[in-house]
């Protein structure tokens, strides 16, 4: 295991920056997401929930897809990946301070755009793509990974990092974690190895401790399905809901886009963005739309991550307990509120 | 805020036992002590098992009612002071059908902010107990921590000084000291910058939009059946937040279409996942219209002109409103 010292830190983002970008929870009018470093920004390695999740980095909230200009009858396509293609070879990027919950989103991410017909926009910069993750060591009330097997305090990753008051330790698990500690190898030291483990065993012990540690989700099946679907409980669940993308656009597993044309004076730019299961004029047709109430809206989002997705990835739920919908919903709705009500007895 | 909560859960029993309304809007326990819901109760039995009334029932219930009062029969709802005056204000806009309603006005000495409790220091809060100012606090950790209430009421609360303005009956205890706060002083402290250094400030705060659309379904004034940003037929329908302009220009162009409307009960502000001010671009044209028509408070009352809405001779010219300093 190597460390450096906390008061050393900025040395190694400044060390990384010189070859590549650096995507870091960064602090900017008083919230804290992940942004590309420059000198001087305000890093906040200790905040342990961003805003929104570390998608943004691989995943744009917004994107173009390609370009299209109008010459007399002809009409020529550009394709908007070269220049992408071209700007991530010359510069590959470093996702710092990754958590366990947000890792696993990103498995939960790959298991869709990276399945076949792969979606190449994605894949680019999720290839150019070193994870380094930081283990969790004061995790809040509202968080519950380890209700769906993952664990804070060992995150995995190209490389791990574990933060104290003094030091980050430094643990590459992967060739491309190699290759990114041999850049920065004249900054790090050897040792760490007993401070990390005390700081695991602390934090399993409040990890046990949880409000929310020991959610059932026995329920959540592909064969109780039509059960779930048809709770009349949803009524009840959703009547509070806003129809805001608020828990959508902070969640690290919500992969939904739409596809859109923005006409400008040089002709048409396709572009897409993240949509959400929330809004009205999703799922929306020629035909009409197959949702009409905010309740079928609300049932989607909480079907999907708990029933539908596993039901396609072998059991594998598409919500990781990062909690940020917990702490972010402007009515206090959840998903947790959802598991406590359908998930199974336990729950009671 | 117990002996209120009981008083109101009496009332909410005895109005739906008595079926003089179908049903009561008010808040819902949470799995916490700081997150509670709106609900609606349609039979005593749940209202035993999950209503609740406490520090942290900021949630302005007004809104729910434009869709609940359609509904068969006659619906009460809780309504704190600044909520009084989003109800007041739907009912002007013919948005809510006042008979439909019954109105017990419930007291509120300022709701608390678990996102502020947090920010003093406080990573995780369990449990929350509230003695005169004082907030004490329990992590998950077992540590106890001691706030004064002032420094984690929640924004909208911390320059109210709204008493109820529409009511049925009243539900008041205890006496809502009054605050010596100048709700503009955020506003004169705005325009007091630079163009620039206000431009920054905007730029800054506004970059970190999501689009995600609380502040708008929130907001009591935001009453479109449909907006046009979200509807596809509409040709400016809008929800990528690729264009930092835009993103300005959005919240802008809420808080003028919502002007002389905005009654300022603070729930843009409340609801916004990343904390952005924008009660004060609100503010901003409340005060612009105290200045040029004479002091208005929108949702005062239910009946009545409005300035923005009729026409006087004396009305102040477009010239004199732009002063050329971009205030």
């Amino acid at each position: 295991m190597l460390k450096i010292a906390k008061n050393r830190l900025n040395e190694l983002y400044a060390k990384i920056d010189e070859t590549m970008g650096l995507f870091i929870p960064i602090k900017r009018a008083g919230e804290v997401n992940y942004a590309v470093w420059k000198e001087g920004k305000e890093v906040s390695l200790e905040t342990l929930k961003t805003v929104k999740s570390p998608k943004n980095a691989f995943f744009p909230q917004s994107e173009n897809l390609m370009k299209f200009k109008k010459d007399g009858n002809n009409l020529e396509i550009i394709d908007v990946r070269e220049k992408l293609a071209e700007k991530i070879d010359e510069r590959p990027f470093v996702m710092f301070g990754v958590k366990a919950c947000d890792y696993k989103g990103i498995e939960v991410l790959d298991k869709v755009f990276l399945a076949d017909p792969v979606d190449s926009y994605y894949q680019m910069r999720r290839e150019a793509m070193t994870i380094v993750t930081l283990a969790c060591s004061r995790p809040e009330e509202s968080c519950f990974c380890n209700a769906f097997g993952i664990d804070a305090t060992a995150p995995t990753g190209d490389v791990t990092t574990w933060l104290d008051n003094e030091y980050l330790y430094w643990q590459a698990n992967t060739e491309k974690g190699e290759k990114l500690t041999s850049l920065v190898k004249d900054l790090l030291t050897e040792g760490g190895e007993s401070e990390v483990a005390t700081q695991q065993e602390k934090t399993k012990e409040i990890m046990a401790k949880l409000p929310y540690a020991t959610l059932d989700l026995s329920r959540f099946k592909p064969e109780n399905l039509n059960e779930l679907f048809a709770a009349k409980e949803w009524e009840e669940m959703s009547e509070a809901c806003l129809g805001c993308g608020t828990c959508t656009f902070v969640c690290p597993t919500c992969q939904c886009f739409d596809i859109r044309d923005f006409k400008t004076n040089e002709g048409v730019i396709r572009f897409r963005c993240w949509d959400s299961c929330m809004y009205s004029d999703f799922t929306l047709m020629a035909h009409g739309n197959s949702r009409t109430t905010q309740m079928q809206r609300f049932r989607q989002r909480f079907m999907h991550k708990l029933v539908y997705y596993p039901s396609q990835n072998d059991g594998l739920y598409s919500c990781v307990g990062c909690g940020r919908c917990v702490n972010k919903c402007p009515q206090k709705l959840n998903i947790v509120k959802v598991i406590k009500t359908l998930g199974g007895k336990d729950n009671d | 805020m117990k002996d209120v909560e009981m008083k109101m859960l009496e009332r909410a029993k005895a109005l739906l036992e008595s079926g003089e309304v179908a049903r009561v809007v008010a808040w819902k326990k949470g799995d916490f002590y700081f997150d509670p819901s709106p609900a609606v109760f349609e039979s005593v039995e749940e209202l035993e098992k999950d209503f609740v009334y406490n520090w942290f029932c900021g949630a302005n219930l007004s809104k729910y009612l434009i869709q609940i009062a359609k509904k068969e029969g006659k619906t009460a709802v809780f309504l704190k002071p600044c909520d009084s005056y989003s109800f007041n204000q739907l009912v002007k806009e013919h948005r809510i059908k006042r008979e439909n309603i019954y109105v017990i006005a419930v007291e509120c000495l300022a709701k608390l902010d678990v996102e502020k409790i947090k920010a003093q220091g406080v990573s995780s809060v369990v449990d929350v107990d509230i003695v005169d100012k004082k907030v004490t606090v329990t992590d998950l950790y077992g540590e106890k921590t001691v706030l004064n209430k002032p420094d984690v009421v929640l924004t909208k609360c911390s320059t109210c000084n709204k008493t109820h303005q529409i009511m049925d009956e009243e539900i008041v205890l205890h006496e809502k000291p009054a605050r010596d706060v100048d709700r503009f002083a955020e506003v004169v402290k705005l325009e007091n910058m630079t163009e620039d250094e206000r431009f920054a400030y905007w730029r800054d705060q506004l970059s970190k939009c999501i689009r995600c659309n609380a502040c708008r379904n929130v907001c009591p004034a935001c009453s479109c059946v449909k907006c046009v940003f979200d509807n596809p037929a509409s040709g400016i329908a809008a929800k990528a937040n690729d264009d930092k302009f835009e993103e300005q220009l959005f919240h802008v162009i809420r808080a003028f279409h919502v002007a002389g409307r905005c009654t300022d009960c603070g729930e843009c502000s409340r609801v916004c996942p990343q904390n952005i001010p924008l009660h004060l671009l609100n503010r901003k044209f409340i005060k612009d219209i105290d200045g040029f028509y004479g002091e208005y408070q929108a949702g005062e009352t239910s009946e009545g002109k409005t300035p923005l809405t009729s026409y006087t001779e004396g009305d102040i010219e477009a010239k004199d409103v732009f002063n050329g300093e971009g205030k």
